[in-house]
């Protein structure tokens, strides 16, 4: 799960790792009181978005007066923020983070990572700061430090040190600096994060060792045991379809093509969008209803893909095991009978009481059109949407 | 033969008595697999269709000498069941739970390199040497017993399918393993790469990998350097887009990294057979297995 930058200083804040003075609106009279509150100028207007790369698009801006503050924060709340990790739609600001500008001597990188070669925790930090750190990896990996932290024995002294003294800190700041790096650790592990990164990590001209941009990801599967972390959830940065999907308990991505998909299992999921693109169609979604799909979940898969306006046709794969396809092909039934279906449904289904599934479809009335292997169901219909 | 369980291996149930492990033991027990115990704390001294529950794996190993244990227990007690499994000395722990937090995975591997156990899994469908042995949720009647193809995959249902098109074929599988969509999991590709190799009635192998990490560039590596039988090789995730979670906890492409293509270009270089069209990997299978 992603949070907001304010949300995840928040965070670090009651962790006691420094962050900038400053705090988060989303009207200009808000933005303002802010503003007044800080007192001192400059200050940093930043949109709020789960996505990077927002100072390209004009989303992060520094005001150097308390006029430019209206107009900045006046033309970023509300702004349909294109950056190039939104997509060519981007995204709606509906906060900003209205903050403290900083005396800045150096900027650094630090981020920690749950390793999954590795099994571990995994520091990651350089003197390049504010740059795109898989740019830095590629073009001078010398300047990159990587430091593994056993799960089970903590973070110890050793590690800061490696970590401080590989970034080439002054004297002075690998105090405060290696403070700063075990709180994020202790972060990290109590909440389940998996990942805490850092860029750029600044050090003021006065010594200070400040998170000037934040960004936190959690593990959703230990969402269960961090009630106050699933609350950070903002549907508003997720697809529609996504956020209902979710609430029926379905995997769906939008993919954006015009063949719409319902498969059982993650991986035959995926197999069937790339079978779909083999076949010269694109691939409207991703949708996964489960090793065990009940005829609930069917239909419900069918009510989110076809609310998907770009779907021209329809395709079911289901590798029937220890759920029967005959029990597939009723819920298909059903659901198709509930549900105005308006795009033609090419359905391949195999395995456990394929023959029963098989006839309980072309007995149903509806004008299914049946796939004999997979092979055959991608190029049908990829004619379908030709 | 086969690897890793066969009609003499004695299964224990963690989490017998929850809805999902009551029905797969019963599937397990109608395939023909040894359920010797179950164990579900506090409900030791019941039975679960004969089968006695005890309430600690200790117990249960005292009283049946299980050496197989087949996880259902929640996520949040599932990392506790497998350290569980593995201080009770344990051989083979096949943890079928999806959902388990990364940070437990970590722990417990660590916990597992302090005794002998093999763990296959997490987020698996477990395990089955056709006509001997199943120890998941796999449905058996489509595999075909006696080999000489081993099955080893990240996903569930696309294994079923890929094992459904050698059985068409009329292949049989000596052992299919599923090692489970989590980012951080038990038993790796080169392990049973390596287990593969060694079996003399192993000839061929399947290798099913998909997007996330880089365990398929690590076996490609292995398969170059250690393996002399052939090996065919699915990649799901072609289209999947960076950044998104497919599903599997453990299928993301981050940044450049776990991209289908860098895997599909390893294992081609590694001599292996890649197969780029689902529908076809029975076909390909019949040309490249002739023995």
């Amino acid at each position: 799960m992603k949070i907001h930058e304010f949300q995840a200083k928040k965070l670090m804040g009651a962790y006691d790792i420094p962050v900038p003075e400053g705090g988060v609106a989303s009207t200009l009279k808000e933005a303002k009181e802010i503003a007044r509150r800080i007192g001192g100028l400059p200050l940093a207007i930043k949109a709020q978005i789960h996505a990077g790369g927002r100072g390209k698009g004009g989303g992060v801006k520094i005001a150097r007066t308390f006029d430019e503050v209206s107009s900045h924060a006046g033309s970023i709340i509300g702004m349909n923020l294109v950056t190039p990790q939104t997509g060519p739609d981007g995204r709606k600001v509906r906060h900003i983070l209205v903050e403290q500008g900083l005396d800045i001597a150096s900027e650094l990188y630090l981020s920690l990572t749950c390793d999954r070669e590795s099994g571990s925790i995994l520091i990651m930090a350089s003197e390049s700061g504010g740059m795109d750190i898989e740019q830095v990896a590629r073009k001078t990996p010398e300047k990159i430090v990587k430091v593994l932290v056993d799960p089970v024995f903590g973070i110890r002294p050793f590690h800061l040190r490696r970590t401080a003294f590989g970034l080439n800190l002054d004297k002075d700041v690998i105090r405060p600096f290696s403070a700063m790096l075990e709180r994020l650790y202790d972060l990290l592990v109590e909440k389940d994060a998996s990942l805490v990164e850092i860029n750029p990590l600044v050090i003021t001209n006065d010594g200070r060792v400040i998170a000037l941009d934040a960004k936190i990801d959690f593990d959703d599967n230990a969402l269960f045991r961090h009630p106050d972390i699933a609350e950070f959830r903002d549907e508003n940065e997720e697809d529609p379809l996504e956020v209902e999907a979710s609430g029926y308990n379905l995997n769906y991505i939008n993919m954006g093509g015009t063949v719409g998909n319902m498969v059982n299992g993650a991986g035959l999921a995926m197999a069937v969008m790339d079978t779909i693109k083999l076949a010269g169609a694109e691939p409207a979604n991703f949708l996964d209803v489960g090793g065990g799909a009940s005829a609930e979940m069917i239909e419900n898969g069918f009510r989110i893909i076809l609310s998907d306006p770009k779907v021209k046709a329809l395709l079911i794969n289901i590798f029937g095991g220890i759920l029967r396809c005959d029990v597939l092909a009723e819920g298909v039934v059903t659901a198709a009978r509930n549900i105005d279906i308006k795009v033609p449904v090419v359905v391949r289904m195999e395995g456990t009481n394929v023959e029963k599934g098989r006839k309980i479809l072309a007995e149903s009335g509806l004008e299914i059109i049946t796939a004999s292997d997979l092979k055959d169901a991608g190029e049908k219909v990829a004619r379908l949407v030709a | 033969m086969s690897i890793f369980v066969d009609k003499n291996t004695r299964v224990l149930v963690q989490g017998i008595t929850g809805r999902e492990g009551q029905f797969h033991t019963r599937q397990c027990v109608e395939y023909g697999t040894r359920i010797v115990a179950g164990v579900t704390p506090g409900k030791g001294g019941m039975e679960m269709d004969g089968v006695p529950v005890f309430n600690t794996v200790s117990s249960a190993v005292d009283a049946t000498n299980a050496d197989c244990s087949m996880i259902f227990v929640p996520p949040p007690f599932a990392a506790d069941a497998i350290m569980e499994a593995t201080d009770a000395g344990i051989g083979l722990i096949i943890a079928i739970t999806e959902g388990i937090p990364v940070l437990d995975m970590m722990r417990v591997k660590r916990f597992l390199s302090t005794g002998k156990s093999r763990l296959i899994g997490p987020n698996c469908p477990g395990i089955i040497t056709p006509g001997q042995a199943k120890v998941g949720i796999m449905p058996g009647q489509i595999h075909k017993p006696g080999g000489p193809i081993g099955v080893i995959s990240r996903s569930g249902t696309l294994t079923y399918e890929v094992v459904f098109q050698l059985t068409r074929e009329g292949i049989g599988q000596t052992t299919c393993i599923g090692i489970g969509g989590d980012p951080v999991n038990g038993t790796s590709f080169i392990d049973c790469l390596d287990a593969f190799e060694k079996d003399p009635d192993t000839s061929g192998i399947v290798m099913v990998g998909e997007i996330g990490g880089n365990a398929e560039e690590d076996a490609a590596t292995f398969i170059r350097d250690k393996v002399t039988k052939p090996v065919v090789s699915f990649i799901a995730g072609m289209t999947a887009p960076p950044g998104r979670r497919m599903g599997h906890a453990g299928a993301i492409v981050s940044g450049n990294s776990g991209t289908a293509a860098a895997k599909v270009a390893a294992l081609k270089d590694a001599g292996v057979y890649v197969c780029e069209d689902l529908g076809r990997i029975g076909e390909l299978c019949a040309d490249v297995f002739q023995f």
